[in-house]
């Protein structure tokens, strides 16, 4: 597989790693998706790395680096699905993924999205607002 | 009685493909073993980080991946070797965060806590060989 896929729904952008992914692999899904946030305008970002069975330090920097850079950019990122063993080796690694929203399954993660878009649209003015 | 390898695997590490490949063989020999899931996400953690540092720092080499029976444990080991310009103070580089590249430093550190046993030999100039092993429980 040459590029992980995006999906689009409604204001967010979804994403399901489902490939052991090498670096490069990795850093054009960051890319790719700054991209898309700064061109399509999305406001949340959900990861699904449930199909993972390992996060090393690179992929868990890179997880780091787009909730980072979407946020800038107007988007919150929750990943999701991390199965426990993943957890509980990223821990012992030394890797606390400090500033990553993240929810046991992408149901949660949903719920996540639309509470934090509610939250700015009442704090800076949304389409609900009186604006 | 002394340790036996067997089942020995040698695998290069030129690309970040062989990376991914390394990780998926360890993972076939950790489960082979009966290993519990934590522990073999935990060795092919380790075997990532050292892996991804051997071909970035160390300038590619290779990895032999086996069985160790040690009377009457068994477990993994992964003996990584490159011909790079070695690691002049390893103690320094055991530490977490530090790093010579634009990674997070918590690579060797990280992949020590993982292992059970860790080992590195390091010469400048002449190269790395890092050995890891993990024990099932």
């Amino acid at each position: 597989m040459d590029r992980i896929p995006i999906l689009k729904m409604g204001p967010f952008l979804l994403v399901t790693i489902q490939v052991d992914m090498h670096d490069r692999l990795a850093m054009m899904l960051q890319e790719d998706l700054t991209g898309r946030i700064a061109a399509g305008g999305a406001t949340g970002v959900l990861i699904d790395i449930s199909s993972l069975e390992m996060v090393d330090s690179f992929i868990g920097r890179m997880l780091g680096e787009i909730a980072g850079m979407s946020r800038i950019l107007g988007a919150e990122t929750v990943v999701v699905g991390m199965q426990p063993s993943v957890a509980i080796t990223l821990v012992e690694l030394g890797l606390s993924l400090k500033g990553v929203r993240t929810a046991l399954n992408v149901e949660r993660g949903m719920e996540l999205l639309r509470a934090s878009v509610d939250e700015s649209e009442a704090t800076y003015g949304g389409p609900g607002s009186q604006r | 009685m002394a340790a036996q390898a067997h089942n020995a695997e040698r695998l290069p590490i030129r690309a970040q493909e062989d990376v991914v490949l390394i990780r998926q063989t360890v993972r076939d020999f950790a489960k082979q073993l009966g290993m519990s899931l934590v522990d073999q996400t935990k060795i092919v953690t380790a075997a990532s980080e050292i892996a991804r540092n051997t071909l970035i720092y160390g300038g590619g080499g290779w990895v032999r991946i086996e069985v160790l029976e040690s009377n009457p444990r068994r477990g993994v080991r992964l003996i990584f070797e490159d011909q790079g310009p070695g690691i002049p103070d390893i103690e320094r580089a055991l530490q977490d965060g530090f790093t010579t590249g634009n990674g997070l430093g918590l690579g060797l550190g990280g992949a020590r806590r993982l292992s059970n046993e860790f080992e590195i030999v390091s010469r400048p100039g002449e190269g790395t060989r890092i050995t890891l092993i993990r024990w099932k429980l």
